[in-house]
């Protein structure tokens, strides 16, 4: 159904039709979402199987010094002419068998259990005793996680070598003549480009993203709190009962209680920043964008300079501004209106003044992304309108609107998604508090599930709910966005202009 | 008719001066406050009344040269240091991952695109701690390189609005070039990246900016290490309870040195963000 003939529906009919679609669509985009899950993890296993059978076949019909090359890495290329590869193989043995045996074998004989002796006493020389730490928990996870990641490279290196050692045999039998190092080094330039782009930065994203997140994901199924802080104490696998905790409602201050409640105001706070952002900001682009209206350039950047300083800058201002003592009350004592206390009286006060402030720090970044989309928006629809003696209010609620959200449902829910995460707007201009709710566990009443994962971690130590936490919040955000992905063109049409 | 018309369109049209006149003066108001109360001359951290009574640059020249609490031009160097390196180390990640699963096809290349966009949406400080450690394992904790990795190692993930622009740029290009014989990395150098200078330049200022404005991670890598701090997580620190008393004037004036040339090069690079956001974000 194209725009105009959804326009060409009543009301009744529109909201009727976009209902449908969304309820018609959800099992489909479920199913594919979960669908594409599976499959990745069945290929994964037949990409394994595969593997394993080509490893055992190659076995099989190699001959003396392809099979040697299954023992000795890169001995089948040494043998053939391709001694740079060959060494580069080998070096990459010898240097997992060092690693294994001097670090990394320690690590993982503990990982089932992340260590049994805390702490000991020892008898210095000088006959004094001392604590000696022995096990340290953490440092055992975050090794023994290392270790298994650079075991399943280097199988991946090892797969590889008996590949290259087979492919260099047949070769030779059939009476090719093998690449030369340097042949297969230019054709990493051409041929074998992705690999070189994506070398150093999947190098990085593993060392730096993916061993922590897989180290914090498992931490979610430790007992790793404020009571089993090493070095001193030891922590251990406990299954889903940090789970269990986050959603058990019970009386008195705890995990489940403080959970429901913050997941309860994220959702608000998500849902009217988003809109109030969106909403005003389309008011105000077209507003600026308006024919007859002059200075554009100035309007534009009176409201984008907000934007241009550095958020950390403008948000501590604003709290420093908003302040008890601070100058927007010196202001509403000009009026005659009473100091108000905006961070510390009540939940509700608080809680406006964050989505008011966040809209003067958001507002800007609507303004900037939809002017372009608002000038696309057919002119003769509002010709037409204007004709039939619709007001700009009417055709604000009437064109407006419905086009631009027809045109950027995708761009509302990475700004939902993004408010969801929004940590600098609480965590600078109200730290979390007011903290009137004696029974919210390490939170105050402005917090989202974001800043309260940041206090977890940093003011209580108790990384295991911090890491469930981060878990819960992640298959919300990520279920959200790959619905959006699957719905926006940019998808589908990748191909477009190929 | 047509003069009621005409004067609704001006009434319209006054209306709306009138209402873009008083917010933009709302929006820009607390960053005027913040200019003129960075050089009031009197008063501790508040005031009782809206403009100040007396100016003077002295609280600038202080935040200059009475560095032995906070030493402002050390974290502005380092902060300038930092971004400078991450900066290049960034904008080489983003463009070579973009480039690559832009124009490349190649196996799995599916699979790393979706994998790279999981990764993206885990909240980012649930690796904090474990970075950390990491860092501490390499022996990096409150030393400038380990900020330098914290910002720009996983700035490969943020491949998608470069990745956009690049789909945007006709293939056809490619194939001519590698008919005349031009490798992939011909391309990708002499063809691809000079037409590509409001993304080029998008990725620079982005990845530029971002250490200024970090001051999550500097406080859990530095510490209590001040002179390695940046400049966003020492003016947090003027803030605090037991100097704000003292420094209040001086965080004022020093978001102000640290705002104005941010500011600057945002709004030089606003068309570039514009473009590179419709390129290569939502595609209507």
């Amino acid at each position: 159904m194209t725009f105009i003939e959804y326009k060409s529906l009543s009301r009744s009919e529109q909201i009727m039709y976009k209902v449908k679609e969304f309820f018609s669509l959800l099992p489909g985009k479920l199913k594919g979402f979960f669908g594409a899950i599976g499959k990745f993890f069945v290929n994964l296993v037949k990409n394994f199987i595969g593997g394993l059978k080509g490893y055992g076949s190659r076995f099989v019909q190699g001959d003396m010094s392809t099979k040697l090359s299954y023992v000795v890495m890169g001995f089948g290329n040494l043998t053939r002419g391709q001694s740079g590869k060959g060494l580069a193989f080998l070096a990459a043995e010898i240097m997992y068998i060092i690693y294994m045996a001097k670090f990394g074998l320690r690590y993982l004989n503990m990982f089932d259990t992340l260590g049994l002796v805390a702490k000991r006493v020892v008898t210095l020389p000088n006959g004094r005793q001392s604590i000696e730490f022995v096990d340290n928990s953490m440092l055992i996870l975050l090794y023994g996680t290392m270790s298994i990641l650079l075991t399943l490279v280097f199988i991946a290196v090892y797969i590889a070598n008996t590949k290259s050692a087979f492919e260099a045999e047949q070769n030779q039998k059939a009476g090719k003549k093998n690449l030369t190092l340097k042949q297969e080094l230019v054709d990493f330039l051409d041929g074998k480009y992705h690999i070189t782009l994506l070398a150093t930065p999947v190098l990085l994203i593993s060392v730096f993203t993916i061993l922590p997140l897989v180290f914090m994901i498992l931490i979610a199924f430790t007992n790793y709190d404020q009571q089993h802080v090493p070095p001193g104490n030891l922590f251990t696998w406990v299954g889903l009962q940090t789970f269990r905790d986050v959603f058990k409602v019970s009386e008195g201050a705890n995990k489940g209680y403080t959970f429901v409640q913050l997941t309860k105001w994220t959702i608000v706070w998500a849902i009217f920043a988003t809109f109030s952002n969106y909403i005003v900001g389309m008011v105000l682009a077209l507003m600026i964008n308006k024919k007859s209206i002059k200075f554009k350039v100035l309007w534009r950047t009176l409201f984008v300079i907000t934007i241009a300083v550095p958020q950390f800058v403008s948000l501590l201002l604003m709290n420093q501004i908003l302040q008890d003592d601070g100058v927007m009350n010196v202001i509403l004592g000009y009026m005659g209106i009473g100091p108000i206390s905006f961070f510390n009286s009540s939940a509700i006060v608080a809680r406006v003044t964050v989505i008011v402030v966040n809209m003067w720090v958001g507002v800007p970044y609507t303004i900037l992304q939809t002017s372009g989309i608002l000038m696309n928006i057919p002119e003769d629809l509002y010709e037409s309108a204007r004709i039939d003696g619709a007001t700009p209010v009417v055709q604000f609620f009437q064109i407006t609107l419905p086009y631009m959200l027809f045109v950027t449902t995708p761009y509302l829910i990475q700004s939902f998604v993004g408010n969801i995460n929004n940590f600098n707007v609480i965590y600078l201009l109200t730290g979390g508090g007011p903290q009137k709710d004696m029974n919210l566990y390490q939170a105050g009443q402005t917090d989202l599930l974001v800043t309260w994962l940041f206090k977890l971690t940093m003011d209580s130590n108790d990384y295991n709910t911090a890491a469930a936490v981060g878990i819960l919040v992640f298959i919300v955000c990520a279920t959200l966005s790959l619905i959006t992905f699957n719905l926006s063109k940019s998808s589908r049409n990748e191909e477009e202009f190929s | 008719m047509i003069k009621s018309y005409k004067l609704q369109r001006t009434i319209a049209d006054v209306v709306i001066y009138v209402i873009l006149g008083v917010l933009g003066i709302i929006w820009v108001s607390p960053l005027v406050w913040l200019l003129l109360h960075s050089f009031r001359a009197e008063g501790g951290v508040t005031v009782p009344y809206v403009f100040p009574k007396e100016y003077t640059v002295n609280d600038y020249y202080r935040l200059f040269t009475e560095t032995d609490v906070f030493d402002y031009p050390k974290w502005f160097l380092n902060t300038f240091v930092v971004a400078v390196f991450s900066c290049i180390i960034s904008t080489l990640s983003v463009l070579m991952v973009s480039y690559t699963f832009s124009r490349l096809r190649f196996k799995s290349r599916k699979m790393f695109i979706n994998v790279g966009m999981i990764l993206g949406m885990f909240p980012g400080f649930m690796t904090m701690i474990a970075l950390y450690y990491l860092l501490k394992a390499m022996n990096l904790t409150q030393q400038l390189p380990a900020l330098v990795i914290c910002y720009s190692a996983g700035s490969g993930l943020g491949f998608a609005i470069s990745k956009g622009f690049f789909d945007t740029i006709p293939r056809a290009l490619d194939e001519a070039a590698t008919i005349d014989g031009a490798t992939r990395n011909q391309i990708f150098w002499k063809i691809i990246l000079p037409i590509s200078k409001p993304i080029l330049v998008y990725t620079v200022l982005t990845s530029f900016i971002g250490p200024w404005c970090d001051f999550i991670l500097v406080r859990i890598i530095m510490g209590d290490k001040r002179d390695n701090y940046t400049v966003a997580m020492g003016l947090q620190k003027m803030v605090d309870k037991e100097y704000k008393q003292n420094y209040f004037k001086q965080f004022l004036s020093g978001s102000v040195v640290v705002a104005v040339p941010i500011t600057l090069l945002f709004l030089k690079m606003q068309n570039y963000y514009v473009e590179g956001v419709t390129a290569g974000g939502v595609k209507g």
